[in-house]
Parts: structure tokens; sequence; C-alpha cells
């Protein structure tokens, strides 16, 4: 310390502690005169301050060079008295962090800093008591982490770059000015001077590059620095253009707030990168605070068995803090705190309220099923969304509920008993068979297995445990259970004809991505959910862009609607028809035409008639249709029919051959596949098939029919 | 899933007037249409015509439960009736006991009602007689009234907080 150097403060440590206070009352009076003499530089500083103030911007950086050696030492001293006065913690926290950052640093001592020692001193004795004085000699202990820091100043000082002296600076102008000029100002500039600080921290986490990196992970840095540094990094990247430093990459500082936010949070980069593009980086942080805390517990009110009103009033003679959940729902109420076990009231014995998270009541709301409808819920462990569904529809229509998984089938039989539910069928399928067990529901609501992204304060072990694959794995499974559950729809239900999707996943590729298959795969469209608060659902995602009605899908976040972060999505089947010629995939354009003769082959089996090759893609169209579901529009099927007329009549034999080659060739599979699927429908749909199969035949004259045959023969 | 066969529908409405007398023609003939019983692995379920029609769609390893289950058939084909059947049965119950607030607590953890927890017993309850909440009185009501305080009166038979100690066997 530069105090040392003082020969007053050595006359200081002469007898007695009284004397010595005395003699540094007087002292400090001699220092305050001192200091107005060193005021020159304050009053230059001054000058410059006033400069600064004058311009808008953080230029005038590199007036302050003279108080360069102005170290941290004596902010450190300093501060912990000075920085009573002024609630600049995060100025301390960048002290301990030069600390720990910068003790790798400098061997670099030079006469500056003694003079701003000096200047320190000053300001200690003014400040500070006569421990100060005491502190000087025992200062020695602390002085090593001082002299690293004050080493690392000196070499940043020295260092061509003007923002650490700067930021030295303005600590250094911090300490001398509040002796002396105005708190106001002071603190005016010290928040640039943090906001300095904050971006020299940053940059002193950049400067050894690597190597600084390498010993961070050595060092097991504290929670408390990473902390700050995350959120001095968030500030830098928020206002990149002012707040950068030179000949930093965006992509650099990206790096650093990944990795810190990793460590912090206890996430895995995967995660933490996905999480980065999902949401802006000062959402990021909150969203991230609001995984670390529970929910608060919301219970629904049955109201099967009782009112919301009766309920409230016994949980609170039990000793229950509660409240209605929001203007939004009838039926919720919010737990505070309680004396007894939610989980095991009389009450809740009695059925008259379950336990169910806030945003699990938004699907049955959006899907609103109706009395005396059929309703399917896909994916019904542990049966709060199928319950909620019984009571809205007050027991009567039908439940099925189903889950893949028998354990957790056994909390949706208890819960259902417990409820009171009399109207619900629960049965153990994978999703995925279901429109072949059953079908035609009015609605279907599908809570499809996710990765769990949403409820990550329910379950930490989310963070580490997802990665690209798992997300991947679970949209598969996702997709094709949400076309099982299109078509487990029908659409031409009086009442209904909805279905309705949602994760507890925030993932843009198990939500958004899935419905936009959904919608290219089926004939069905997005309808708004009813539901008047939470986020749109994207329309476009980094490179993927879904359809525009996406925007009518719904997104909650823990940290902006207070429950588990969600996504809903409405959809309406608009025909019980399946699109799949234009719209397969792979394999498509010769697996229809082979599709087509075999579902023609098919067909015509069962129907055992004189076939008609140009009749069969009619049939093969059909069959087609016939393969999931169980009506059929007449009206395409009928321009189809023409359309293939026109074509069987311009069609030259060749073609023909080919097709039938293909069908004796390859069709086989098509054959079995087709004859599985086809079984149910196909059977309802023969008469029909065959009234048109009639007209058509009238149609299409046995000439033709007689030359396809011999072509058939020939190909052969 | 079958219907049930004649013993064992006699032995499950024996069981089930103990508690409700006669009244279980009220269960069948239902103002929002016929209910039946079903037996789904020795198990009986109650549920509607309508329900009843579905859930035949359903291969019987798949389907784990229709409308309620009132109860079970033990391997000696004795007929245990569950809590789950409590809804149905509240309403016709004969014989009602009136137990003060402690003693529903400490029954609800599956003890005996004792006469200190006595409020108010239905008149002539005989006794073996099923009463609703579900338990069998142990001694008439004549008896009741002699006895001391301590000694069993209704013996617990199921109770809602089944619910939750016996999650598991309800399926």
């Amino acid at each position: 310390m530069g105090r040392k150097l003082d020969s007053t403060t050595k006359v200081k440590r002469g007898p007695g502690r009284k004397a010595r206070k005395q003699k540094g009352a007087e002292t400090e009076l001699a220092k305050f005169l001192v200091n107005d003499d060193e005021p020159k530089k304050l009053s230059s500083r001054a000058k410059k301050r006033a400069i600064k103030r004058a311009q808008v911007s953080k230029v005038p950086k590199q007036e302050e060079k003279p108080k360069k050696g102005f170290s941290d030492e004596n902010n450190k001293w300093l501060k912990p008295a000075q920085r009573k006065r002024k609630i600049e913690q995060s100025e301390e926290e960048e002290d301990s962090d030069s600390q720990w950052e910068e003790d790798d640093d400098d061997d670099e001592e030079g006469l500056v800093q003694q003079q701003m020692e000096e200047e320190d001193d000053d300001d200690e004795d003014m400040v500070d008591d006569y421990g100060a004085e005491e502190q000087d000699s025992d200062g020695e202990e602390l002085l090593p982490i001082e002299k690293a820091a004050r080493k690392q100043k000196k070499q940043t000082s020295l260092k061509p770059e003007s923002d650490e002296e700067e930021d030295d600076d303005d600590d250094d102008e911090d300490d001398d000015e509040k002796g002396d000029l105005d708190e106001d100002d002071d603190e005016e500039e010290e928040e640039d001077d943090t906001v300095q600080a904050n971006i020299d921290e940053t940059e002193q986490f950049k400067l050894p590059g690597a190597a600084d990196r390498a010993k961070e992970g050595l060092l097991p840095m504290d929670l408390q620095t990473i902390h700050q540094r995350i959120k001095d990094n968030v500030d830098v990247l928020s206002h990149f253009s002012e707040k950068r430093e030179e000949g930093k990459e965006r992509s650099e500082y990206i790096s650093l707030l990944c990795s810190d936010l990793c460590t912090y949070y206890s996430y895995n980069e995967f995660l933490i990168s996905k999480l980065m593009d999902l949401f802006p980086l000062s959402e990021l942080v909150d969203f991230l605070e609001a995984n670390e805390i529970q929910r608060p517990v919301t219970i629904r009110t049955n109201t099967l068995k009782t009112r919301r009103r009766d309920l409230a009033q016994a949980l609170i003679n039990r000793g229950v803090n509660l409240d209605p959940l929001g203007k939004w729902t009838k039926v919720g109420l919010v737990i505070y705190d309680s004396s007894v076990p939610i989980g095991a009231t009389p009450e809740y014995l009695a059925g008259q309220y379950m336990l169910q998270g806030a945003s699990s009541f938004l699907p049955v709301m959006a899907l609103s099923p109706q009395e005396g409808e059929s309703v399917l819920d896909m994916s019904a462990a542990p049966g709060g969304k199928t319950t909620y569904m019984a009571q809205l529809m007050r027991n009567t229509g039908m439940i099925v509920a189903n889950d893949a998984s028998a354990d957790r089938l056994k909390s949706v039989v208890g819960n259902i008993h417990r409820l009171g539910v009399t109207n619900a069928v629960i049965c153990n399928y994978d999703g995925r068979q279901f429109p072949k067990v059953m079908g035609g529901f009015d609605r279907v609501l599908l809570d499809a297995p996710c990765s769990g992204t949403g409820v990550i304060s329910k379950d930490p072990g989310v963070k580490t445990g997802k990665d690209e694959a798992d997300i991947l794995r679970s949209a598969h499974l996702q997709k094709e259970l949400l076309l099982s559950a299109i078509d487990s729809v029908n659409a031409d239900s009086p009442t209904g004809g909805y279905l309705v999707y949602c994760t507890c996943s925030i993932m843009v590729e198990e939500n958004e991505w899935v419905v936009d298959y959904a919608l290219k795969k089926r004939n069905v469209k997005l309808v708004p959910t009813g539901l008047d608060f939470g986020k749109e659902g994207f329309t476009r995602f980094k490179e993927r862009r879904f359809h525009p009605t996406l925007k009518l899908s719904r997104r909650f976040y823990p940290h902006s609607h207070n429950m588990d972060g969600f996504f809903v999505a409405k959809l309406k089947k608009l025909s019980n028809t399946v699109p799949t010629t234009p719209k397969e995939t792979e394999n498509e354009a010769e697996s229809t035409n082979m599709q087509t003769a075999a579902s023609s082959e098919q067909i015509q089996k069962p129907e055992s008639k004189r076939q008609k090759p140009a009749s069969t893609p009619e049939k093969s169209n059909m069959g087609k249709k016939q393969k999931l579901e169980k009506k059929k529009s007449d009206g395409p099927k009928k321009a189809k029919i023409a359309k293939l007329d026109g074509e069987a009549s311009k069609k030259s034999e060749k073609p023909k051959k080919q097709k039938v080659k293909e069908l004796n060739g390859d069709s086989t599979k098509e054959v079995g596949k087709e004859k599985k699927k086809g079984s149910q429908s196909e059977k309802k749909n023969k008469n029909k098939t065959k009234k048109l199969v009639n007209k058509n035949k009238k149609r299409m004259g046995k000439n033709r029919f007689r030359k396809l045959k011999s072509m058939l023969g020939k190909a052969k | 899933m079958r219907p049930l066969t004649d013993e064992e529908t006699k032995t499950m409405f024996e069981k089930l007037s103990k508690y409700i007398g006669e009244n279980i023609k009220l269960l069948i003939d239902r103002p929002d249409g016929t209910y039946c019983f079903r037996l789904h692995n020795d198990r009986v379920y109650y549920m509607s015509e309508k329900i009843l029609k579905l859930a035949t769609n359903i291969s019987r390893d798949k389907l784990v439960s229709v409308g309620t289950c009132f109860g079970k058939f033990t391997k000696t084909q004795k007929f245990r009736l569950h809590i789950t059947a409590l809804d149905f049965l509240a309403p016709y119950a004969k014989f009602k006991v009136w137990v003060k607030p402690g003693s529903e607590q400490s029954f609800l953890y599956g003890n005996h009602i004792t006469k200190s927890g006595l409020g108010r017993i239905t008149e002539n309850t005989a006794q073996y007689q099923g009463v609703v909440g579900f338990g069998v009185a142990a001694k008439t009501t004549q008896e009741c009234r002699k006895v001391d305080p301590m000694s069993i009166v209704v013996f617990h038979q199921a109770d809602i907080g089944e619910y939750i100690r016996s999650e598991d066997t309800l399926t």
C-alpha cells in the first residue's frame, strides 16, 4: 500500500492509540489540506468529468491515464466503508472477481501506483477510523491479494487498452471523489464506472483467452462470481455495440455465457444452446431462475362432488392457506401453505379435489368436451385431465382413458374412482394402435409424452439428461401419436371433431414442428384454443417455416405465467379422408402406383367382379382412403373417377403394362399392409365401391375392358 | 368381461343387501339408463350399458377398468366390497352410524370404531349389519348401549383412506 510511504503514517505509529488518534486527526486534517492540493488532479478530473458529462457517450476514457495506478487495493480498503454509503455491491464483486482472476497476473509496480496509494491512504484515513491505520500495518496480510490486484491493474493500465485504465481510473475517481465532490456525481459516474468495469471484467475474462479458461477449469470458481459474470455478460450482449470489447466477437461472449450458464444452473450444453435459441437473453435468465424454484401447488375442485366455495371453506377450516387460482378458471385454487398434508385431507379422500398443475387445466379447457360426447384421452396417466373432462361432461357420455404404461394406469383407476367418475373406460394400449381398436370419437386429447423441458422445476434431471437424440425420438413418437389421434376423431361428429395436442415441453421440435407435420399429412386445421393468455406459437424458428396458423397455438412459460412450461394446440378435423397421394414422402412416386394397383387387386378380390384396369385406379383411391378412415367423401372420388376415366382412355397400353408388372412384382407387401389396414373399413366400404364400380363399369364400356384384359394377358 | 353368473350374483347381492337392503333394484334401473354389473379379472364393475358397448371393443388383456369397480371376488368366491362403491351405496344405506370427528379420523386410518367415538346409531341395527362407511356393526343397537366405551362397535371394512393406503390394489 502506498500508505507505507507516507511519513505521516509512520509518525502516527508512535505511542498510544489515543495519541495516534489525535495525531491521526491532525494528520487527517492535514491530509484534507493535502487533498485540497491533490484535487488538482481531482479538479482536473473534475474537469474531465465535466467534459464527460457534457459528452453523451462513454468515450472519454483516455483522459484518466494519470490516475492509472489507483489500485484496487484502495478500493478494497475504502469501499467497504464507503460503499456502505453507496450500494454498488457489484463493484465489490468486481473487486473480488478481480482478486480471483487477477491473481495470476503481473508483477509490476509503478510509481504511479505509489502515488495513487498515497492518495488512497489519505482517503482511508479520511473515511476509516483508526482501524485504518492499523490496517495499514496489518494490511500486509491482505496486501498480497491487493498486490496481485494492483499488479494486474498496473498491467492492464499499462496496456494500451484504454478501457481498463478507464475502469481503474474510474474506481480511483470514486475513491478520490468521495471525500470531496458531490456524491451524486460520484454515483452517476460510479454507475458508469460499474458499467465500464463490467466490460472490464468481461474483457479481462477473455484477455488471457484459453489459458484463463483452463485455469478456471482447474480452480472451481465460486458461484457468486459466475453469477455476476453472467449478469455482466448479458448486459454487454444486450448493448453490444456500445459495450463490446474491441476485437472480441459476439460469439465469444455467447460461448462464455453458455458455459457459465451451464455451470451455474447445472445444465448440459445442448439444452442451454437450445434455450438460447428459444429465448432472448433477458428472458433466458428469468427462465432459468424460474426453473430453480417450484411452481405453487394448485388443486382443482371436483364439481361432481362439491363447489369451489365450499371446498375452500372446508380447507381453510383445516388450516390451509389458499386463493382462487385466477380469472381464467372457476375450479382452480392455489395453495400457499398448509398445516395438513394437502394430499391426505379427508376432503381429498372424499374426492372433492385433485392435485393438479395449473398448466394441466389448459388443454381440457381448450378441448371443452360437451355432455354426451365420446372422448378419448390417449395418454391419460395420472388421470387429472381425464377426471376434469369427466366433470365437465357431468359424468355423461363416455371417456376412454388410455395409457401405454400399465403401472401408471393404476393411478388413473384410483383417481377415477376417488373422484366419482362413472363414465370412464380405462385401457392399456399403445396410443398408436388406437384407430384400429376404436375410432369415431367426438373429441380427442393427446397429452403426448415429451422431453419435459417445461417441467424442469419438478424434475431437475432433465437439465442434464436430455440431448438431441432424445428430443428427436420424442418428436417422432409424438408425430405418430398425433396422426393416430387425428385418425381416431370423427370429422363428421355433430358436436365435435376436435383434437387437442399438448405437451409439457417448450422445444419447437416437439411442438410446432409436430403440429405442422400433422397439418401436412391430414385434413385438419388449427383453430383458436379459447385460451386468451399465453404466448403465441412460433410460425418460424431458425431455418424452419411453419404454417401461419401455428400462431393460434399457445405457449406457456414458468417465468412469465408462473405455471409449468406448456404448449397447447387445438385442431379441427375437416374430413375423414386421408390425403395420401400428393403429400407422401420417400417412396411415394412408385409406391403410390403400387399401392393403387395393390389396393385395386385387393378390392377386386373381395368384390370378385369383372375388372377394368381403368377402374382400378378408382378403386385404388378408394382403397387408400379406406386405410384408416371409415367414411368417404363421394364428391372428390367421383371427380377422381372421372379423371381416371379420361386418363385411362388416353393412356397407352404400355404404362398399364408397367403398372401391371409392378403389381405382380412388388405389390405383395403393399397388399398385405393394405389388407390389414383396410380390413375394417373395407367391409363397410365394399358396398359403396361396388355401387361406384357398377356405375363406372357402365361408363367404361366393354371394349376397353377387353383391351386391358388382353394387355394383362400379354404382360403375364 | 362377462356377465356375472347366478352364483356370483347371489353372493354379491347378499353382501350388498347387508348395506342397502332391498334397494338393489335402484342400482340397476336408474333414470339415466340401465346399469349392469360385469365381471372382469375377478372384479365386479358397475357401468351403464352405453359404456358396456364401447368397452367390448377393447381386448380383454388391455382392459383395465370400466365404470366403477364395486368389489372383487376372492379365490374362495367370497365377495369383498370396495370403498369405490361408496358413492352408489351411500344414498341407499339402511344403517348409519354417526361418529365423532376424532373417531372419524381414526376410522380413516383403518381402525375400528369404539363406542367412545359413537354419536348416534340407527335404531335396530342388527349385529353384523353392514354400515356404510364401511363397517360392520359389531353389536346390536341395544348392546351398544350397554357395553363399555372401549369396546369395538363397528368393524372397519373399508374407508376412503384406502385410496391412499392401497392404491395399487384398487386396480
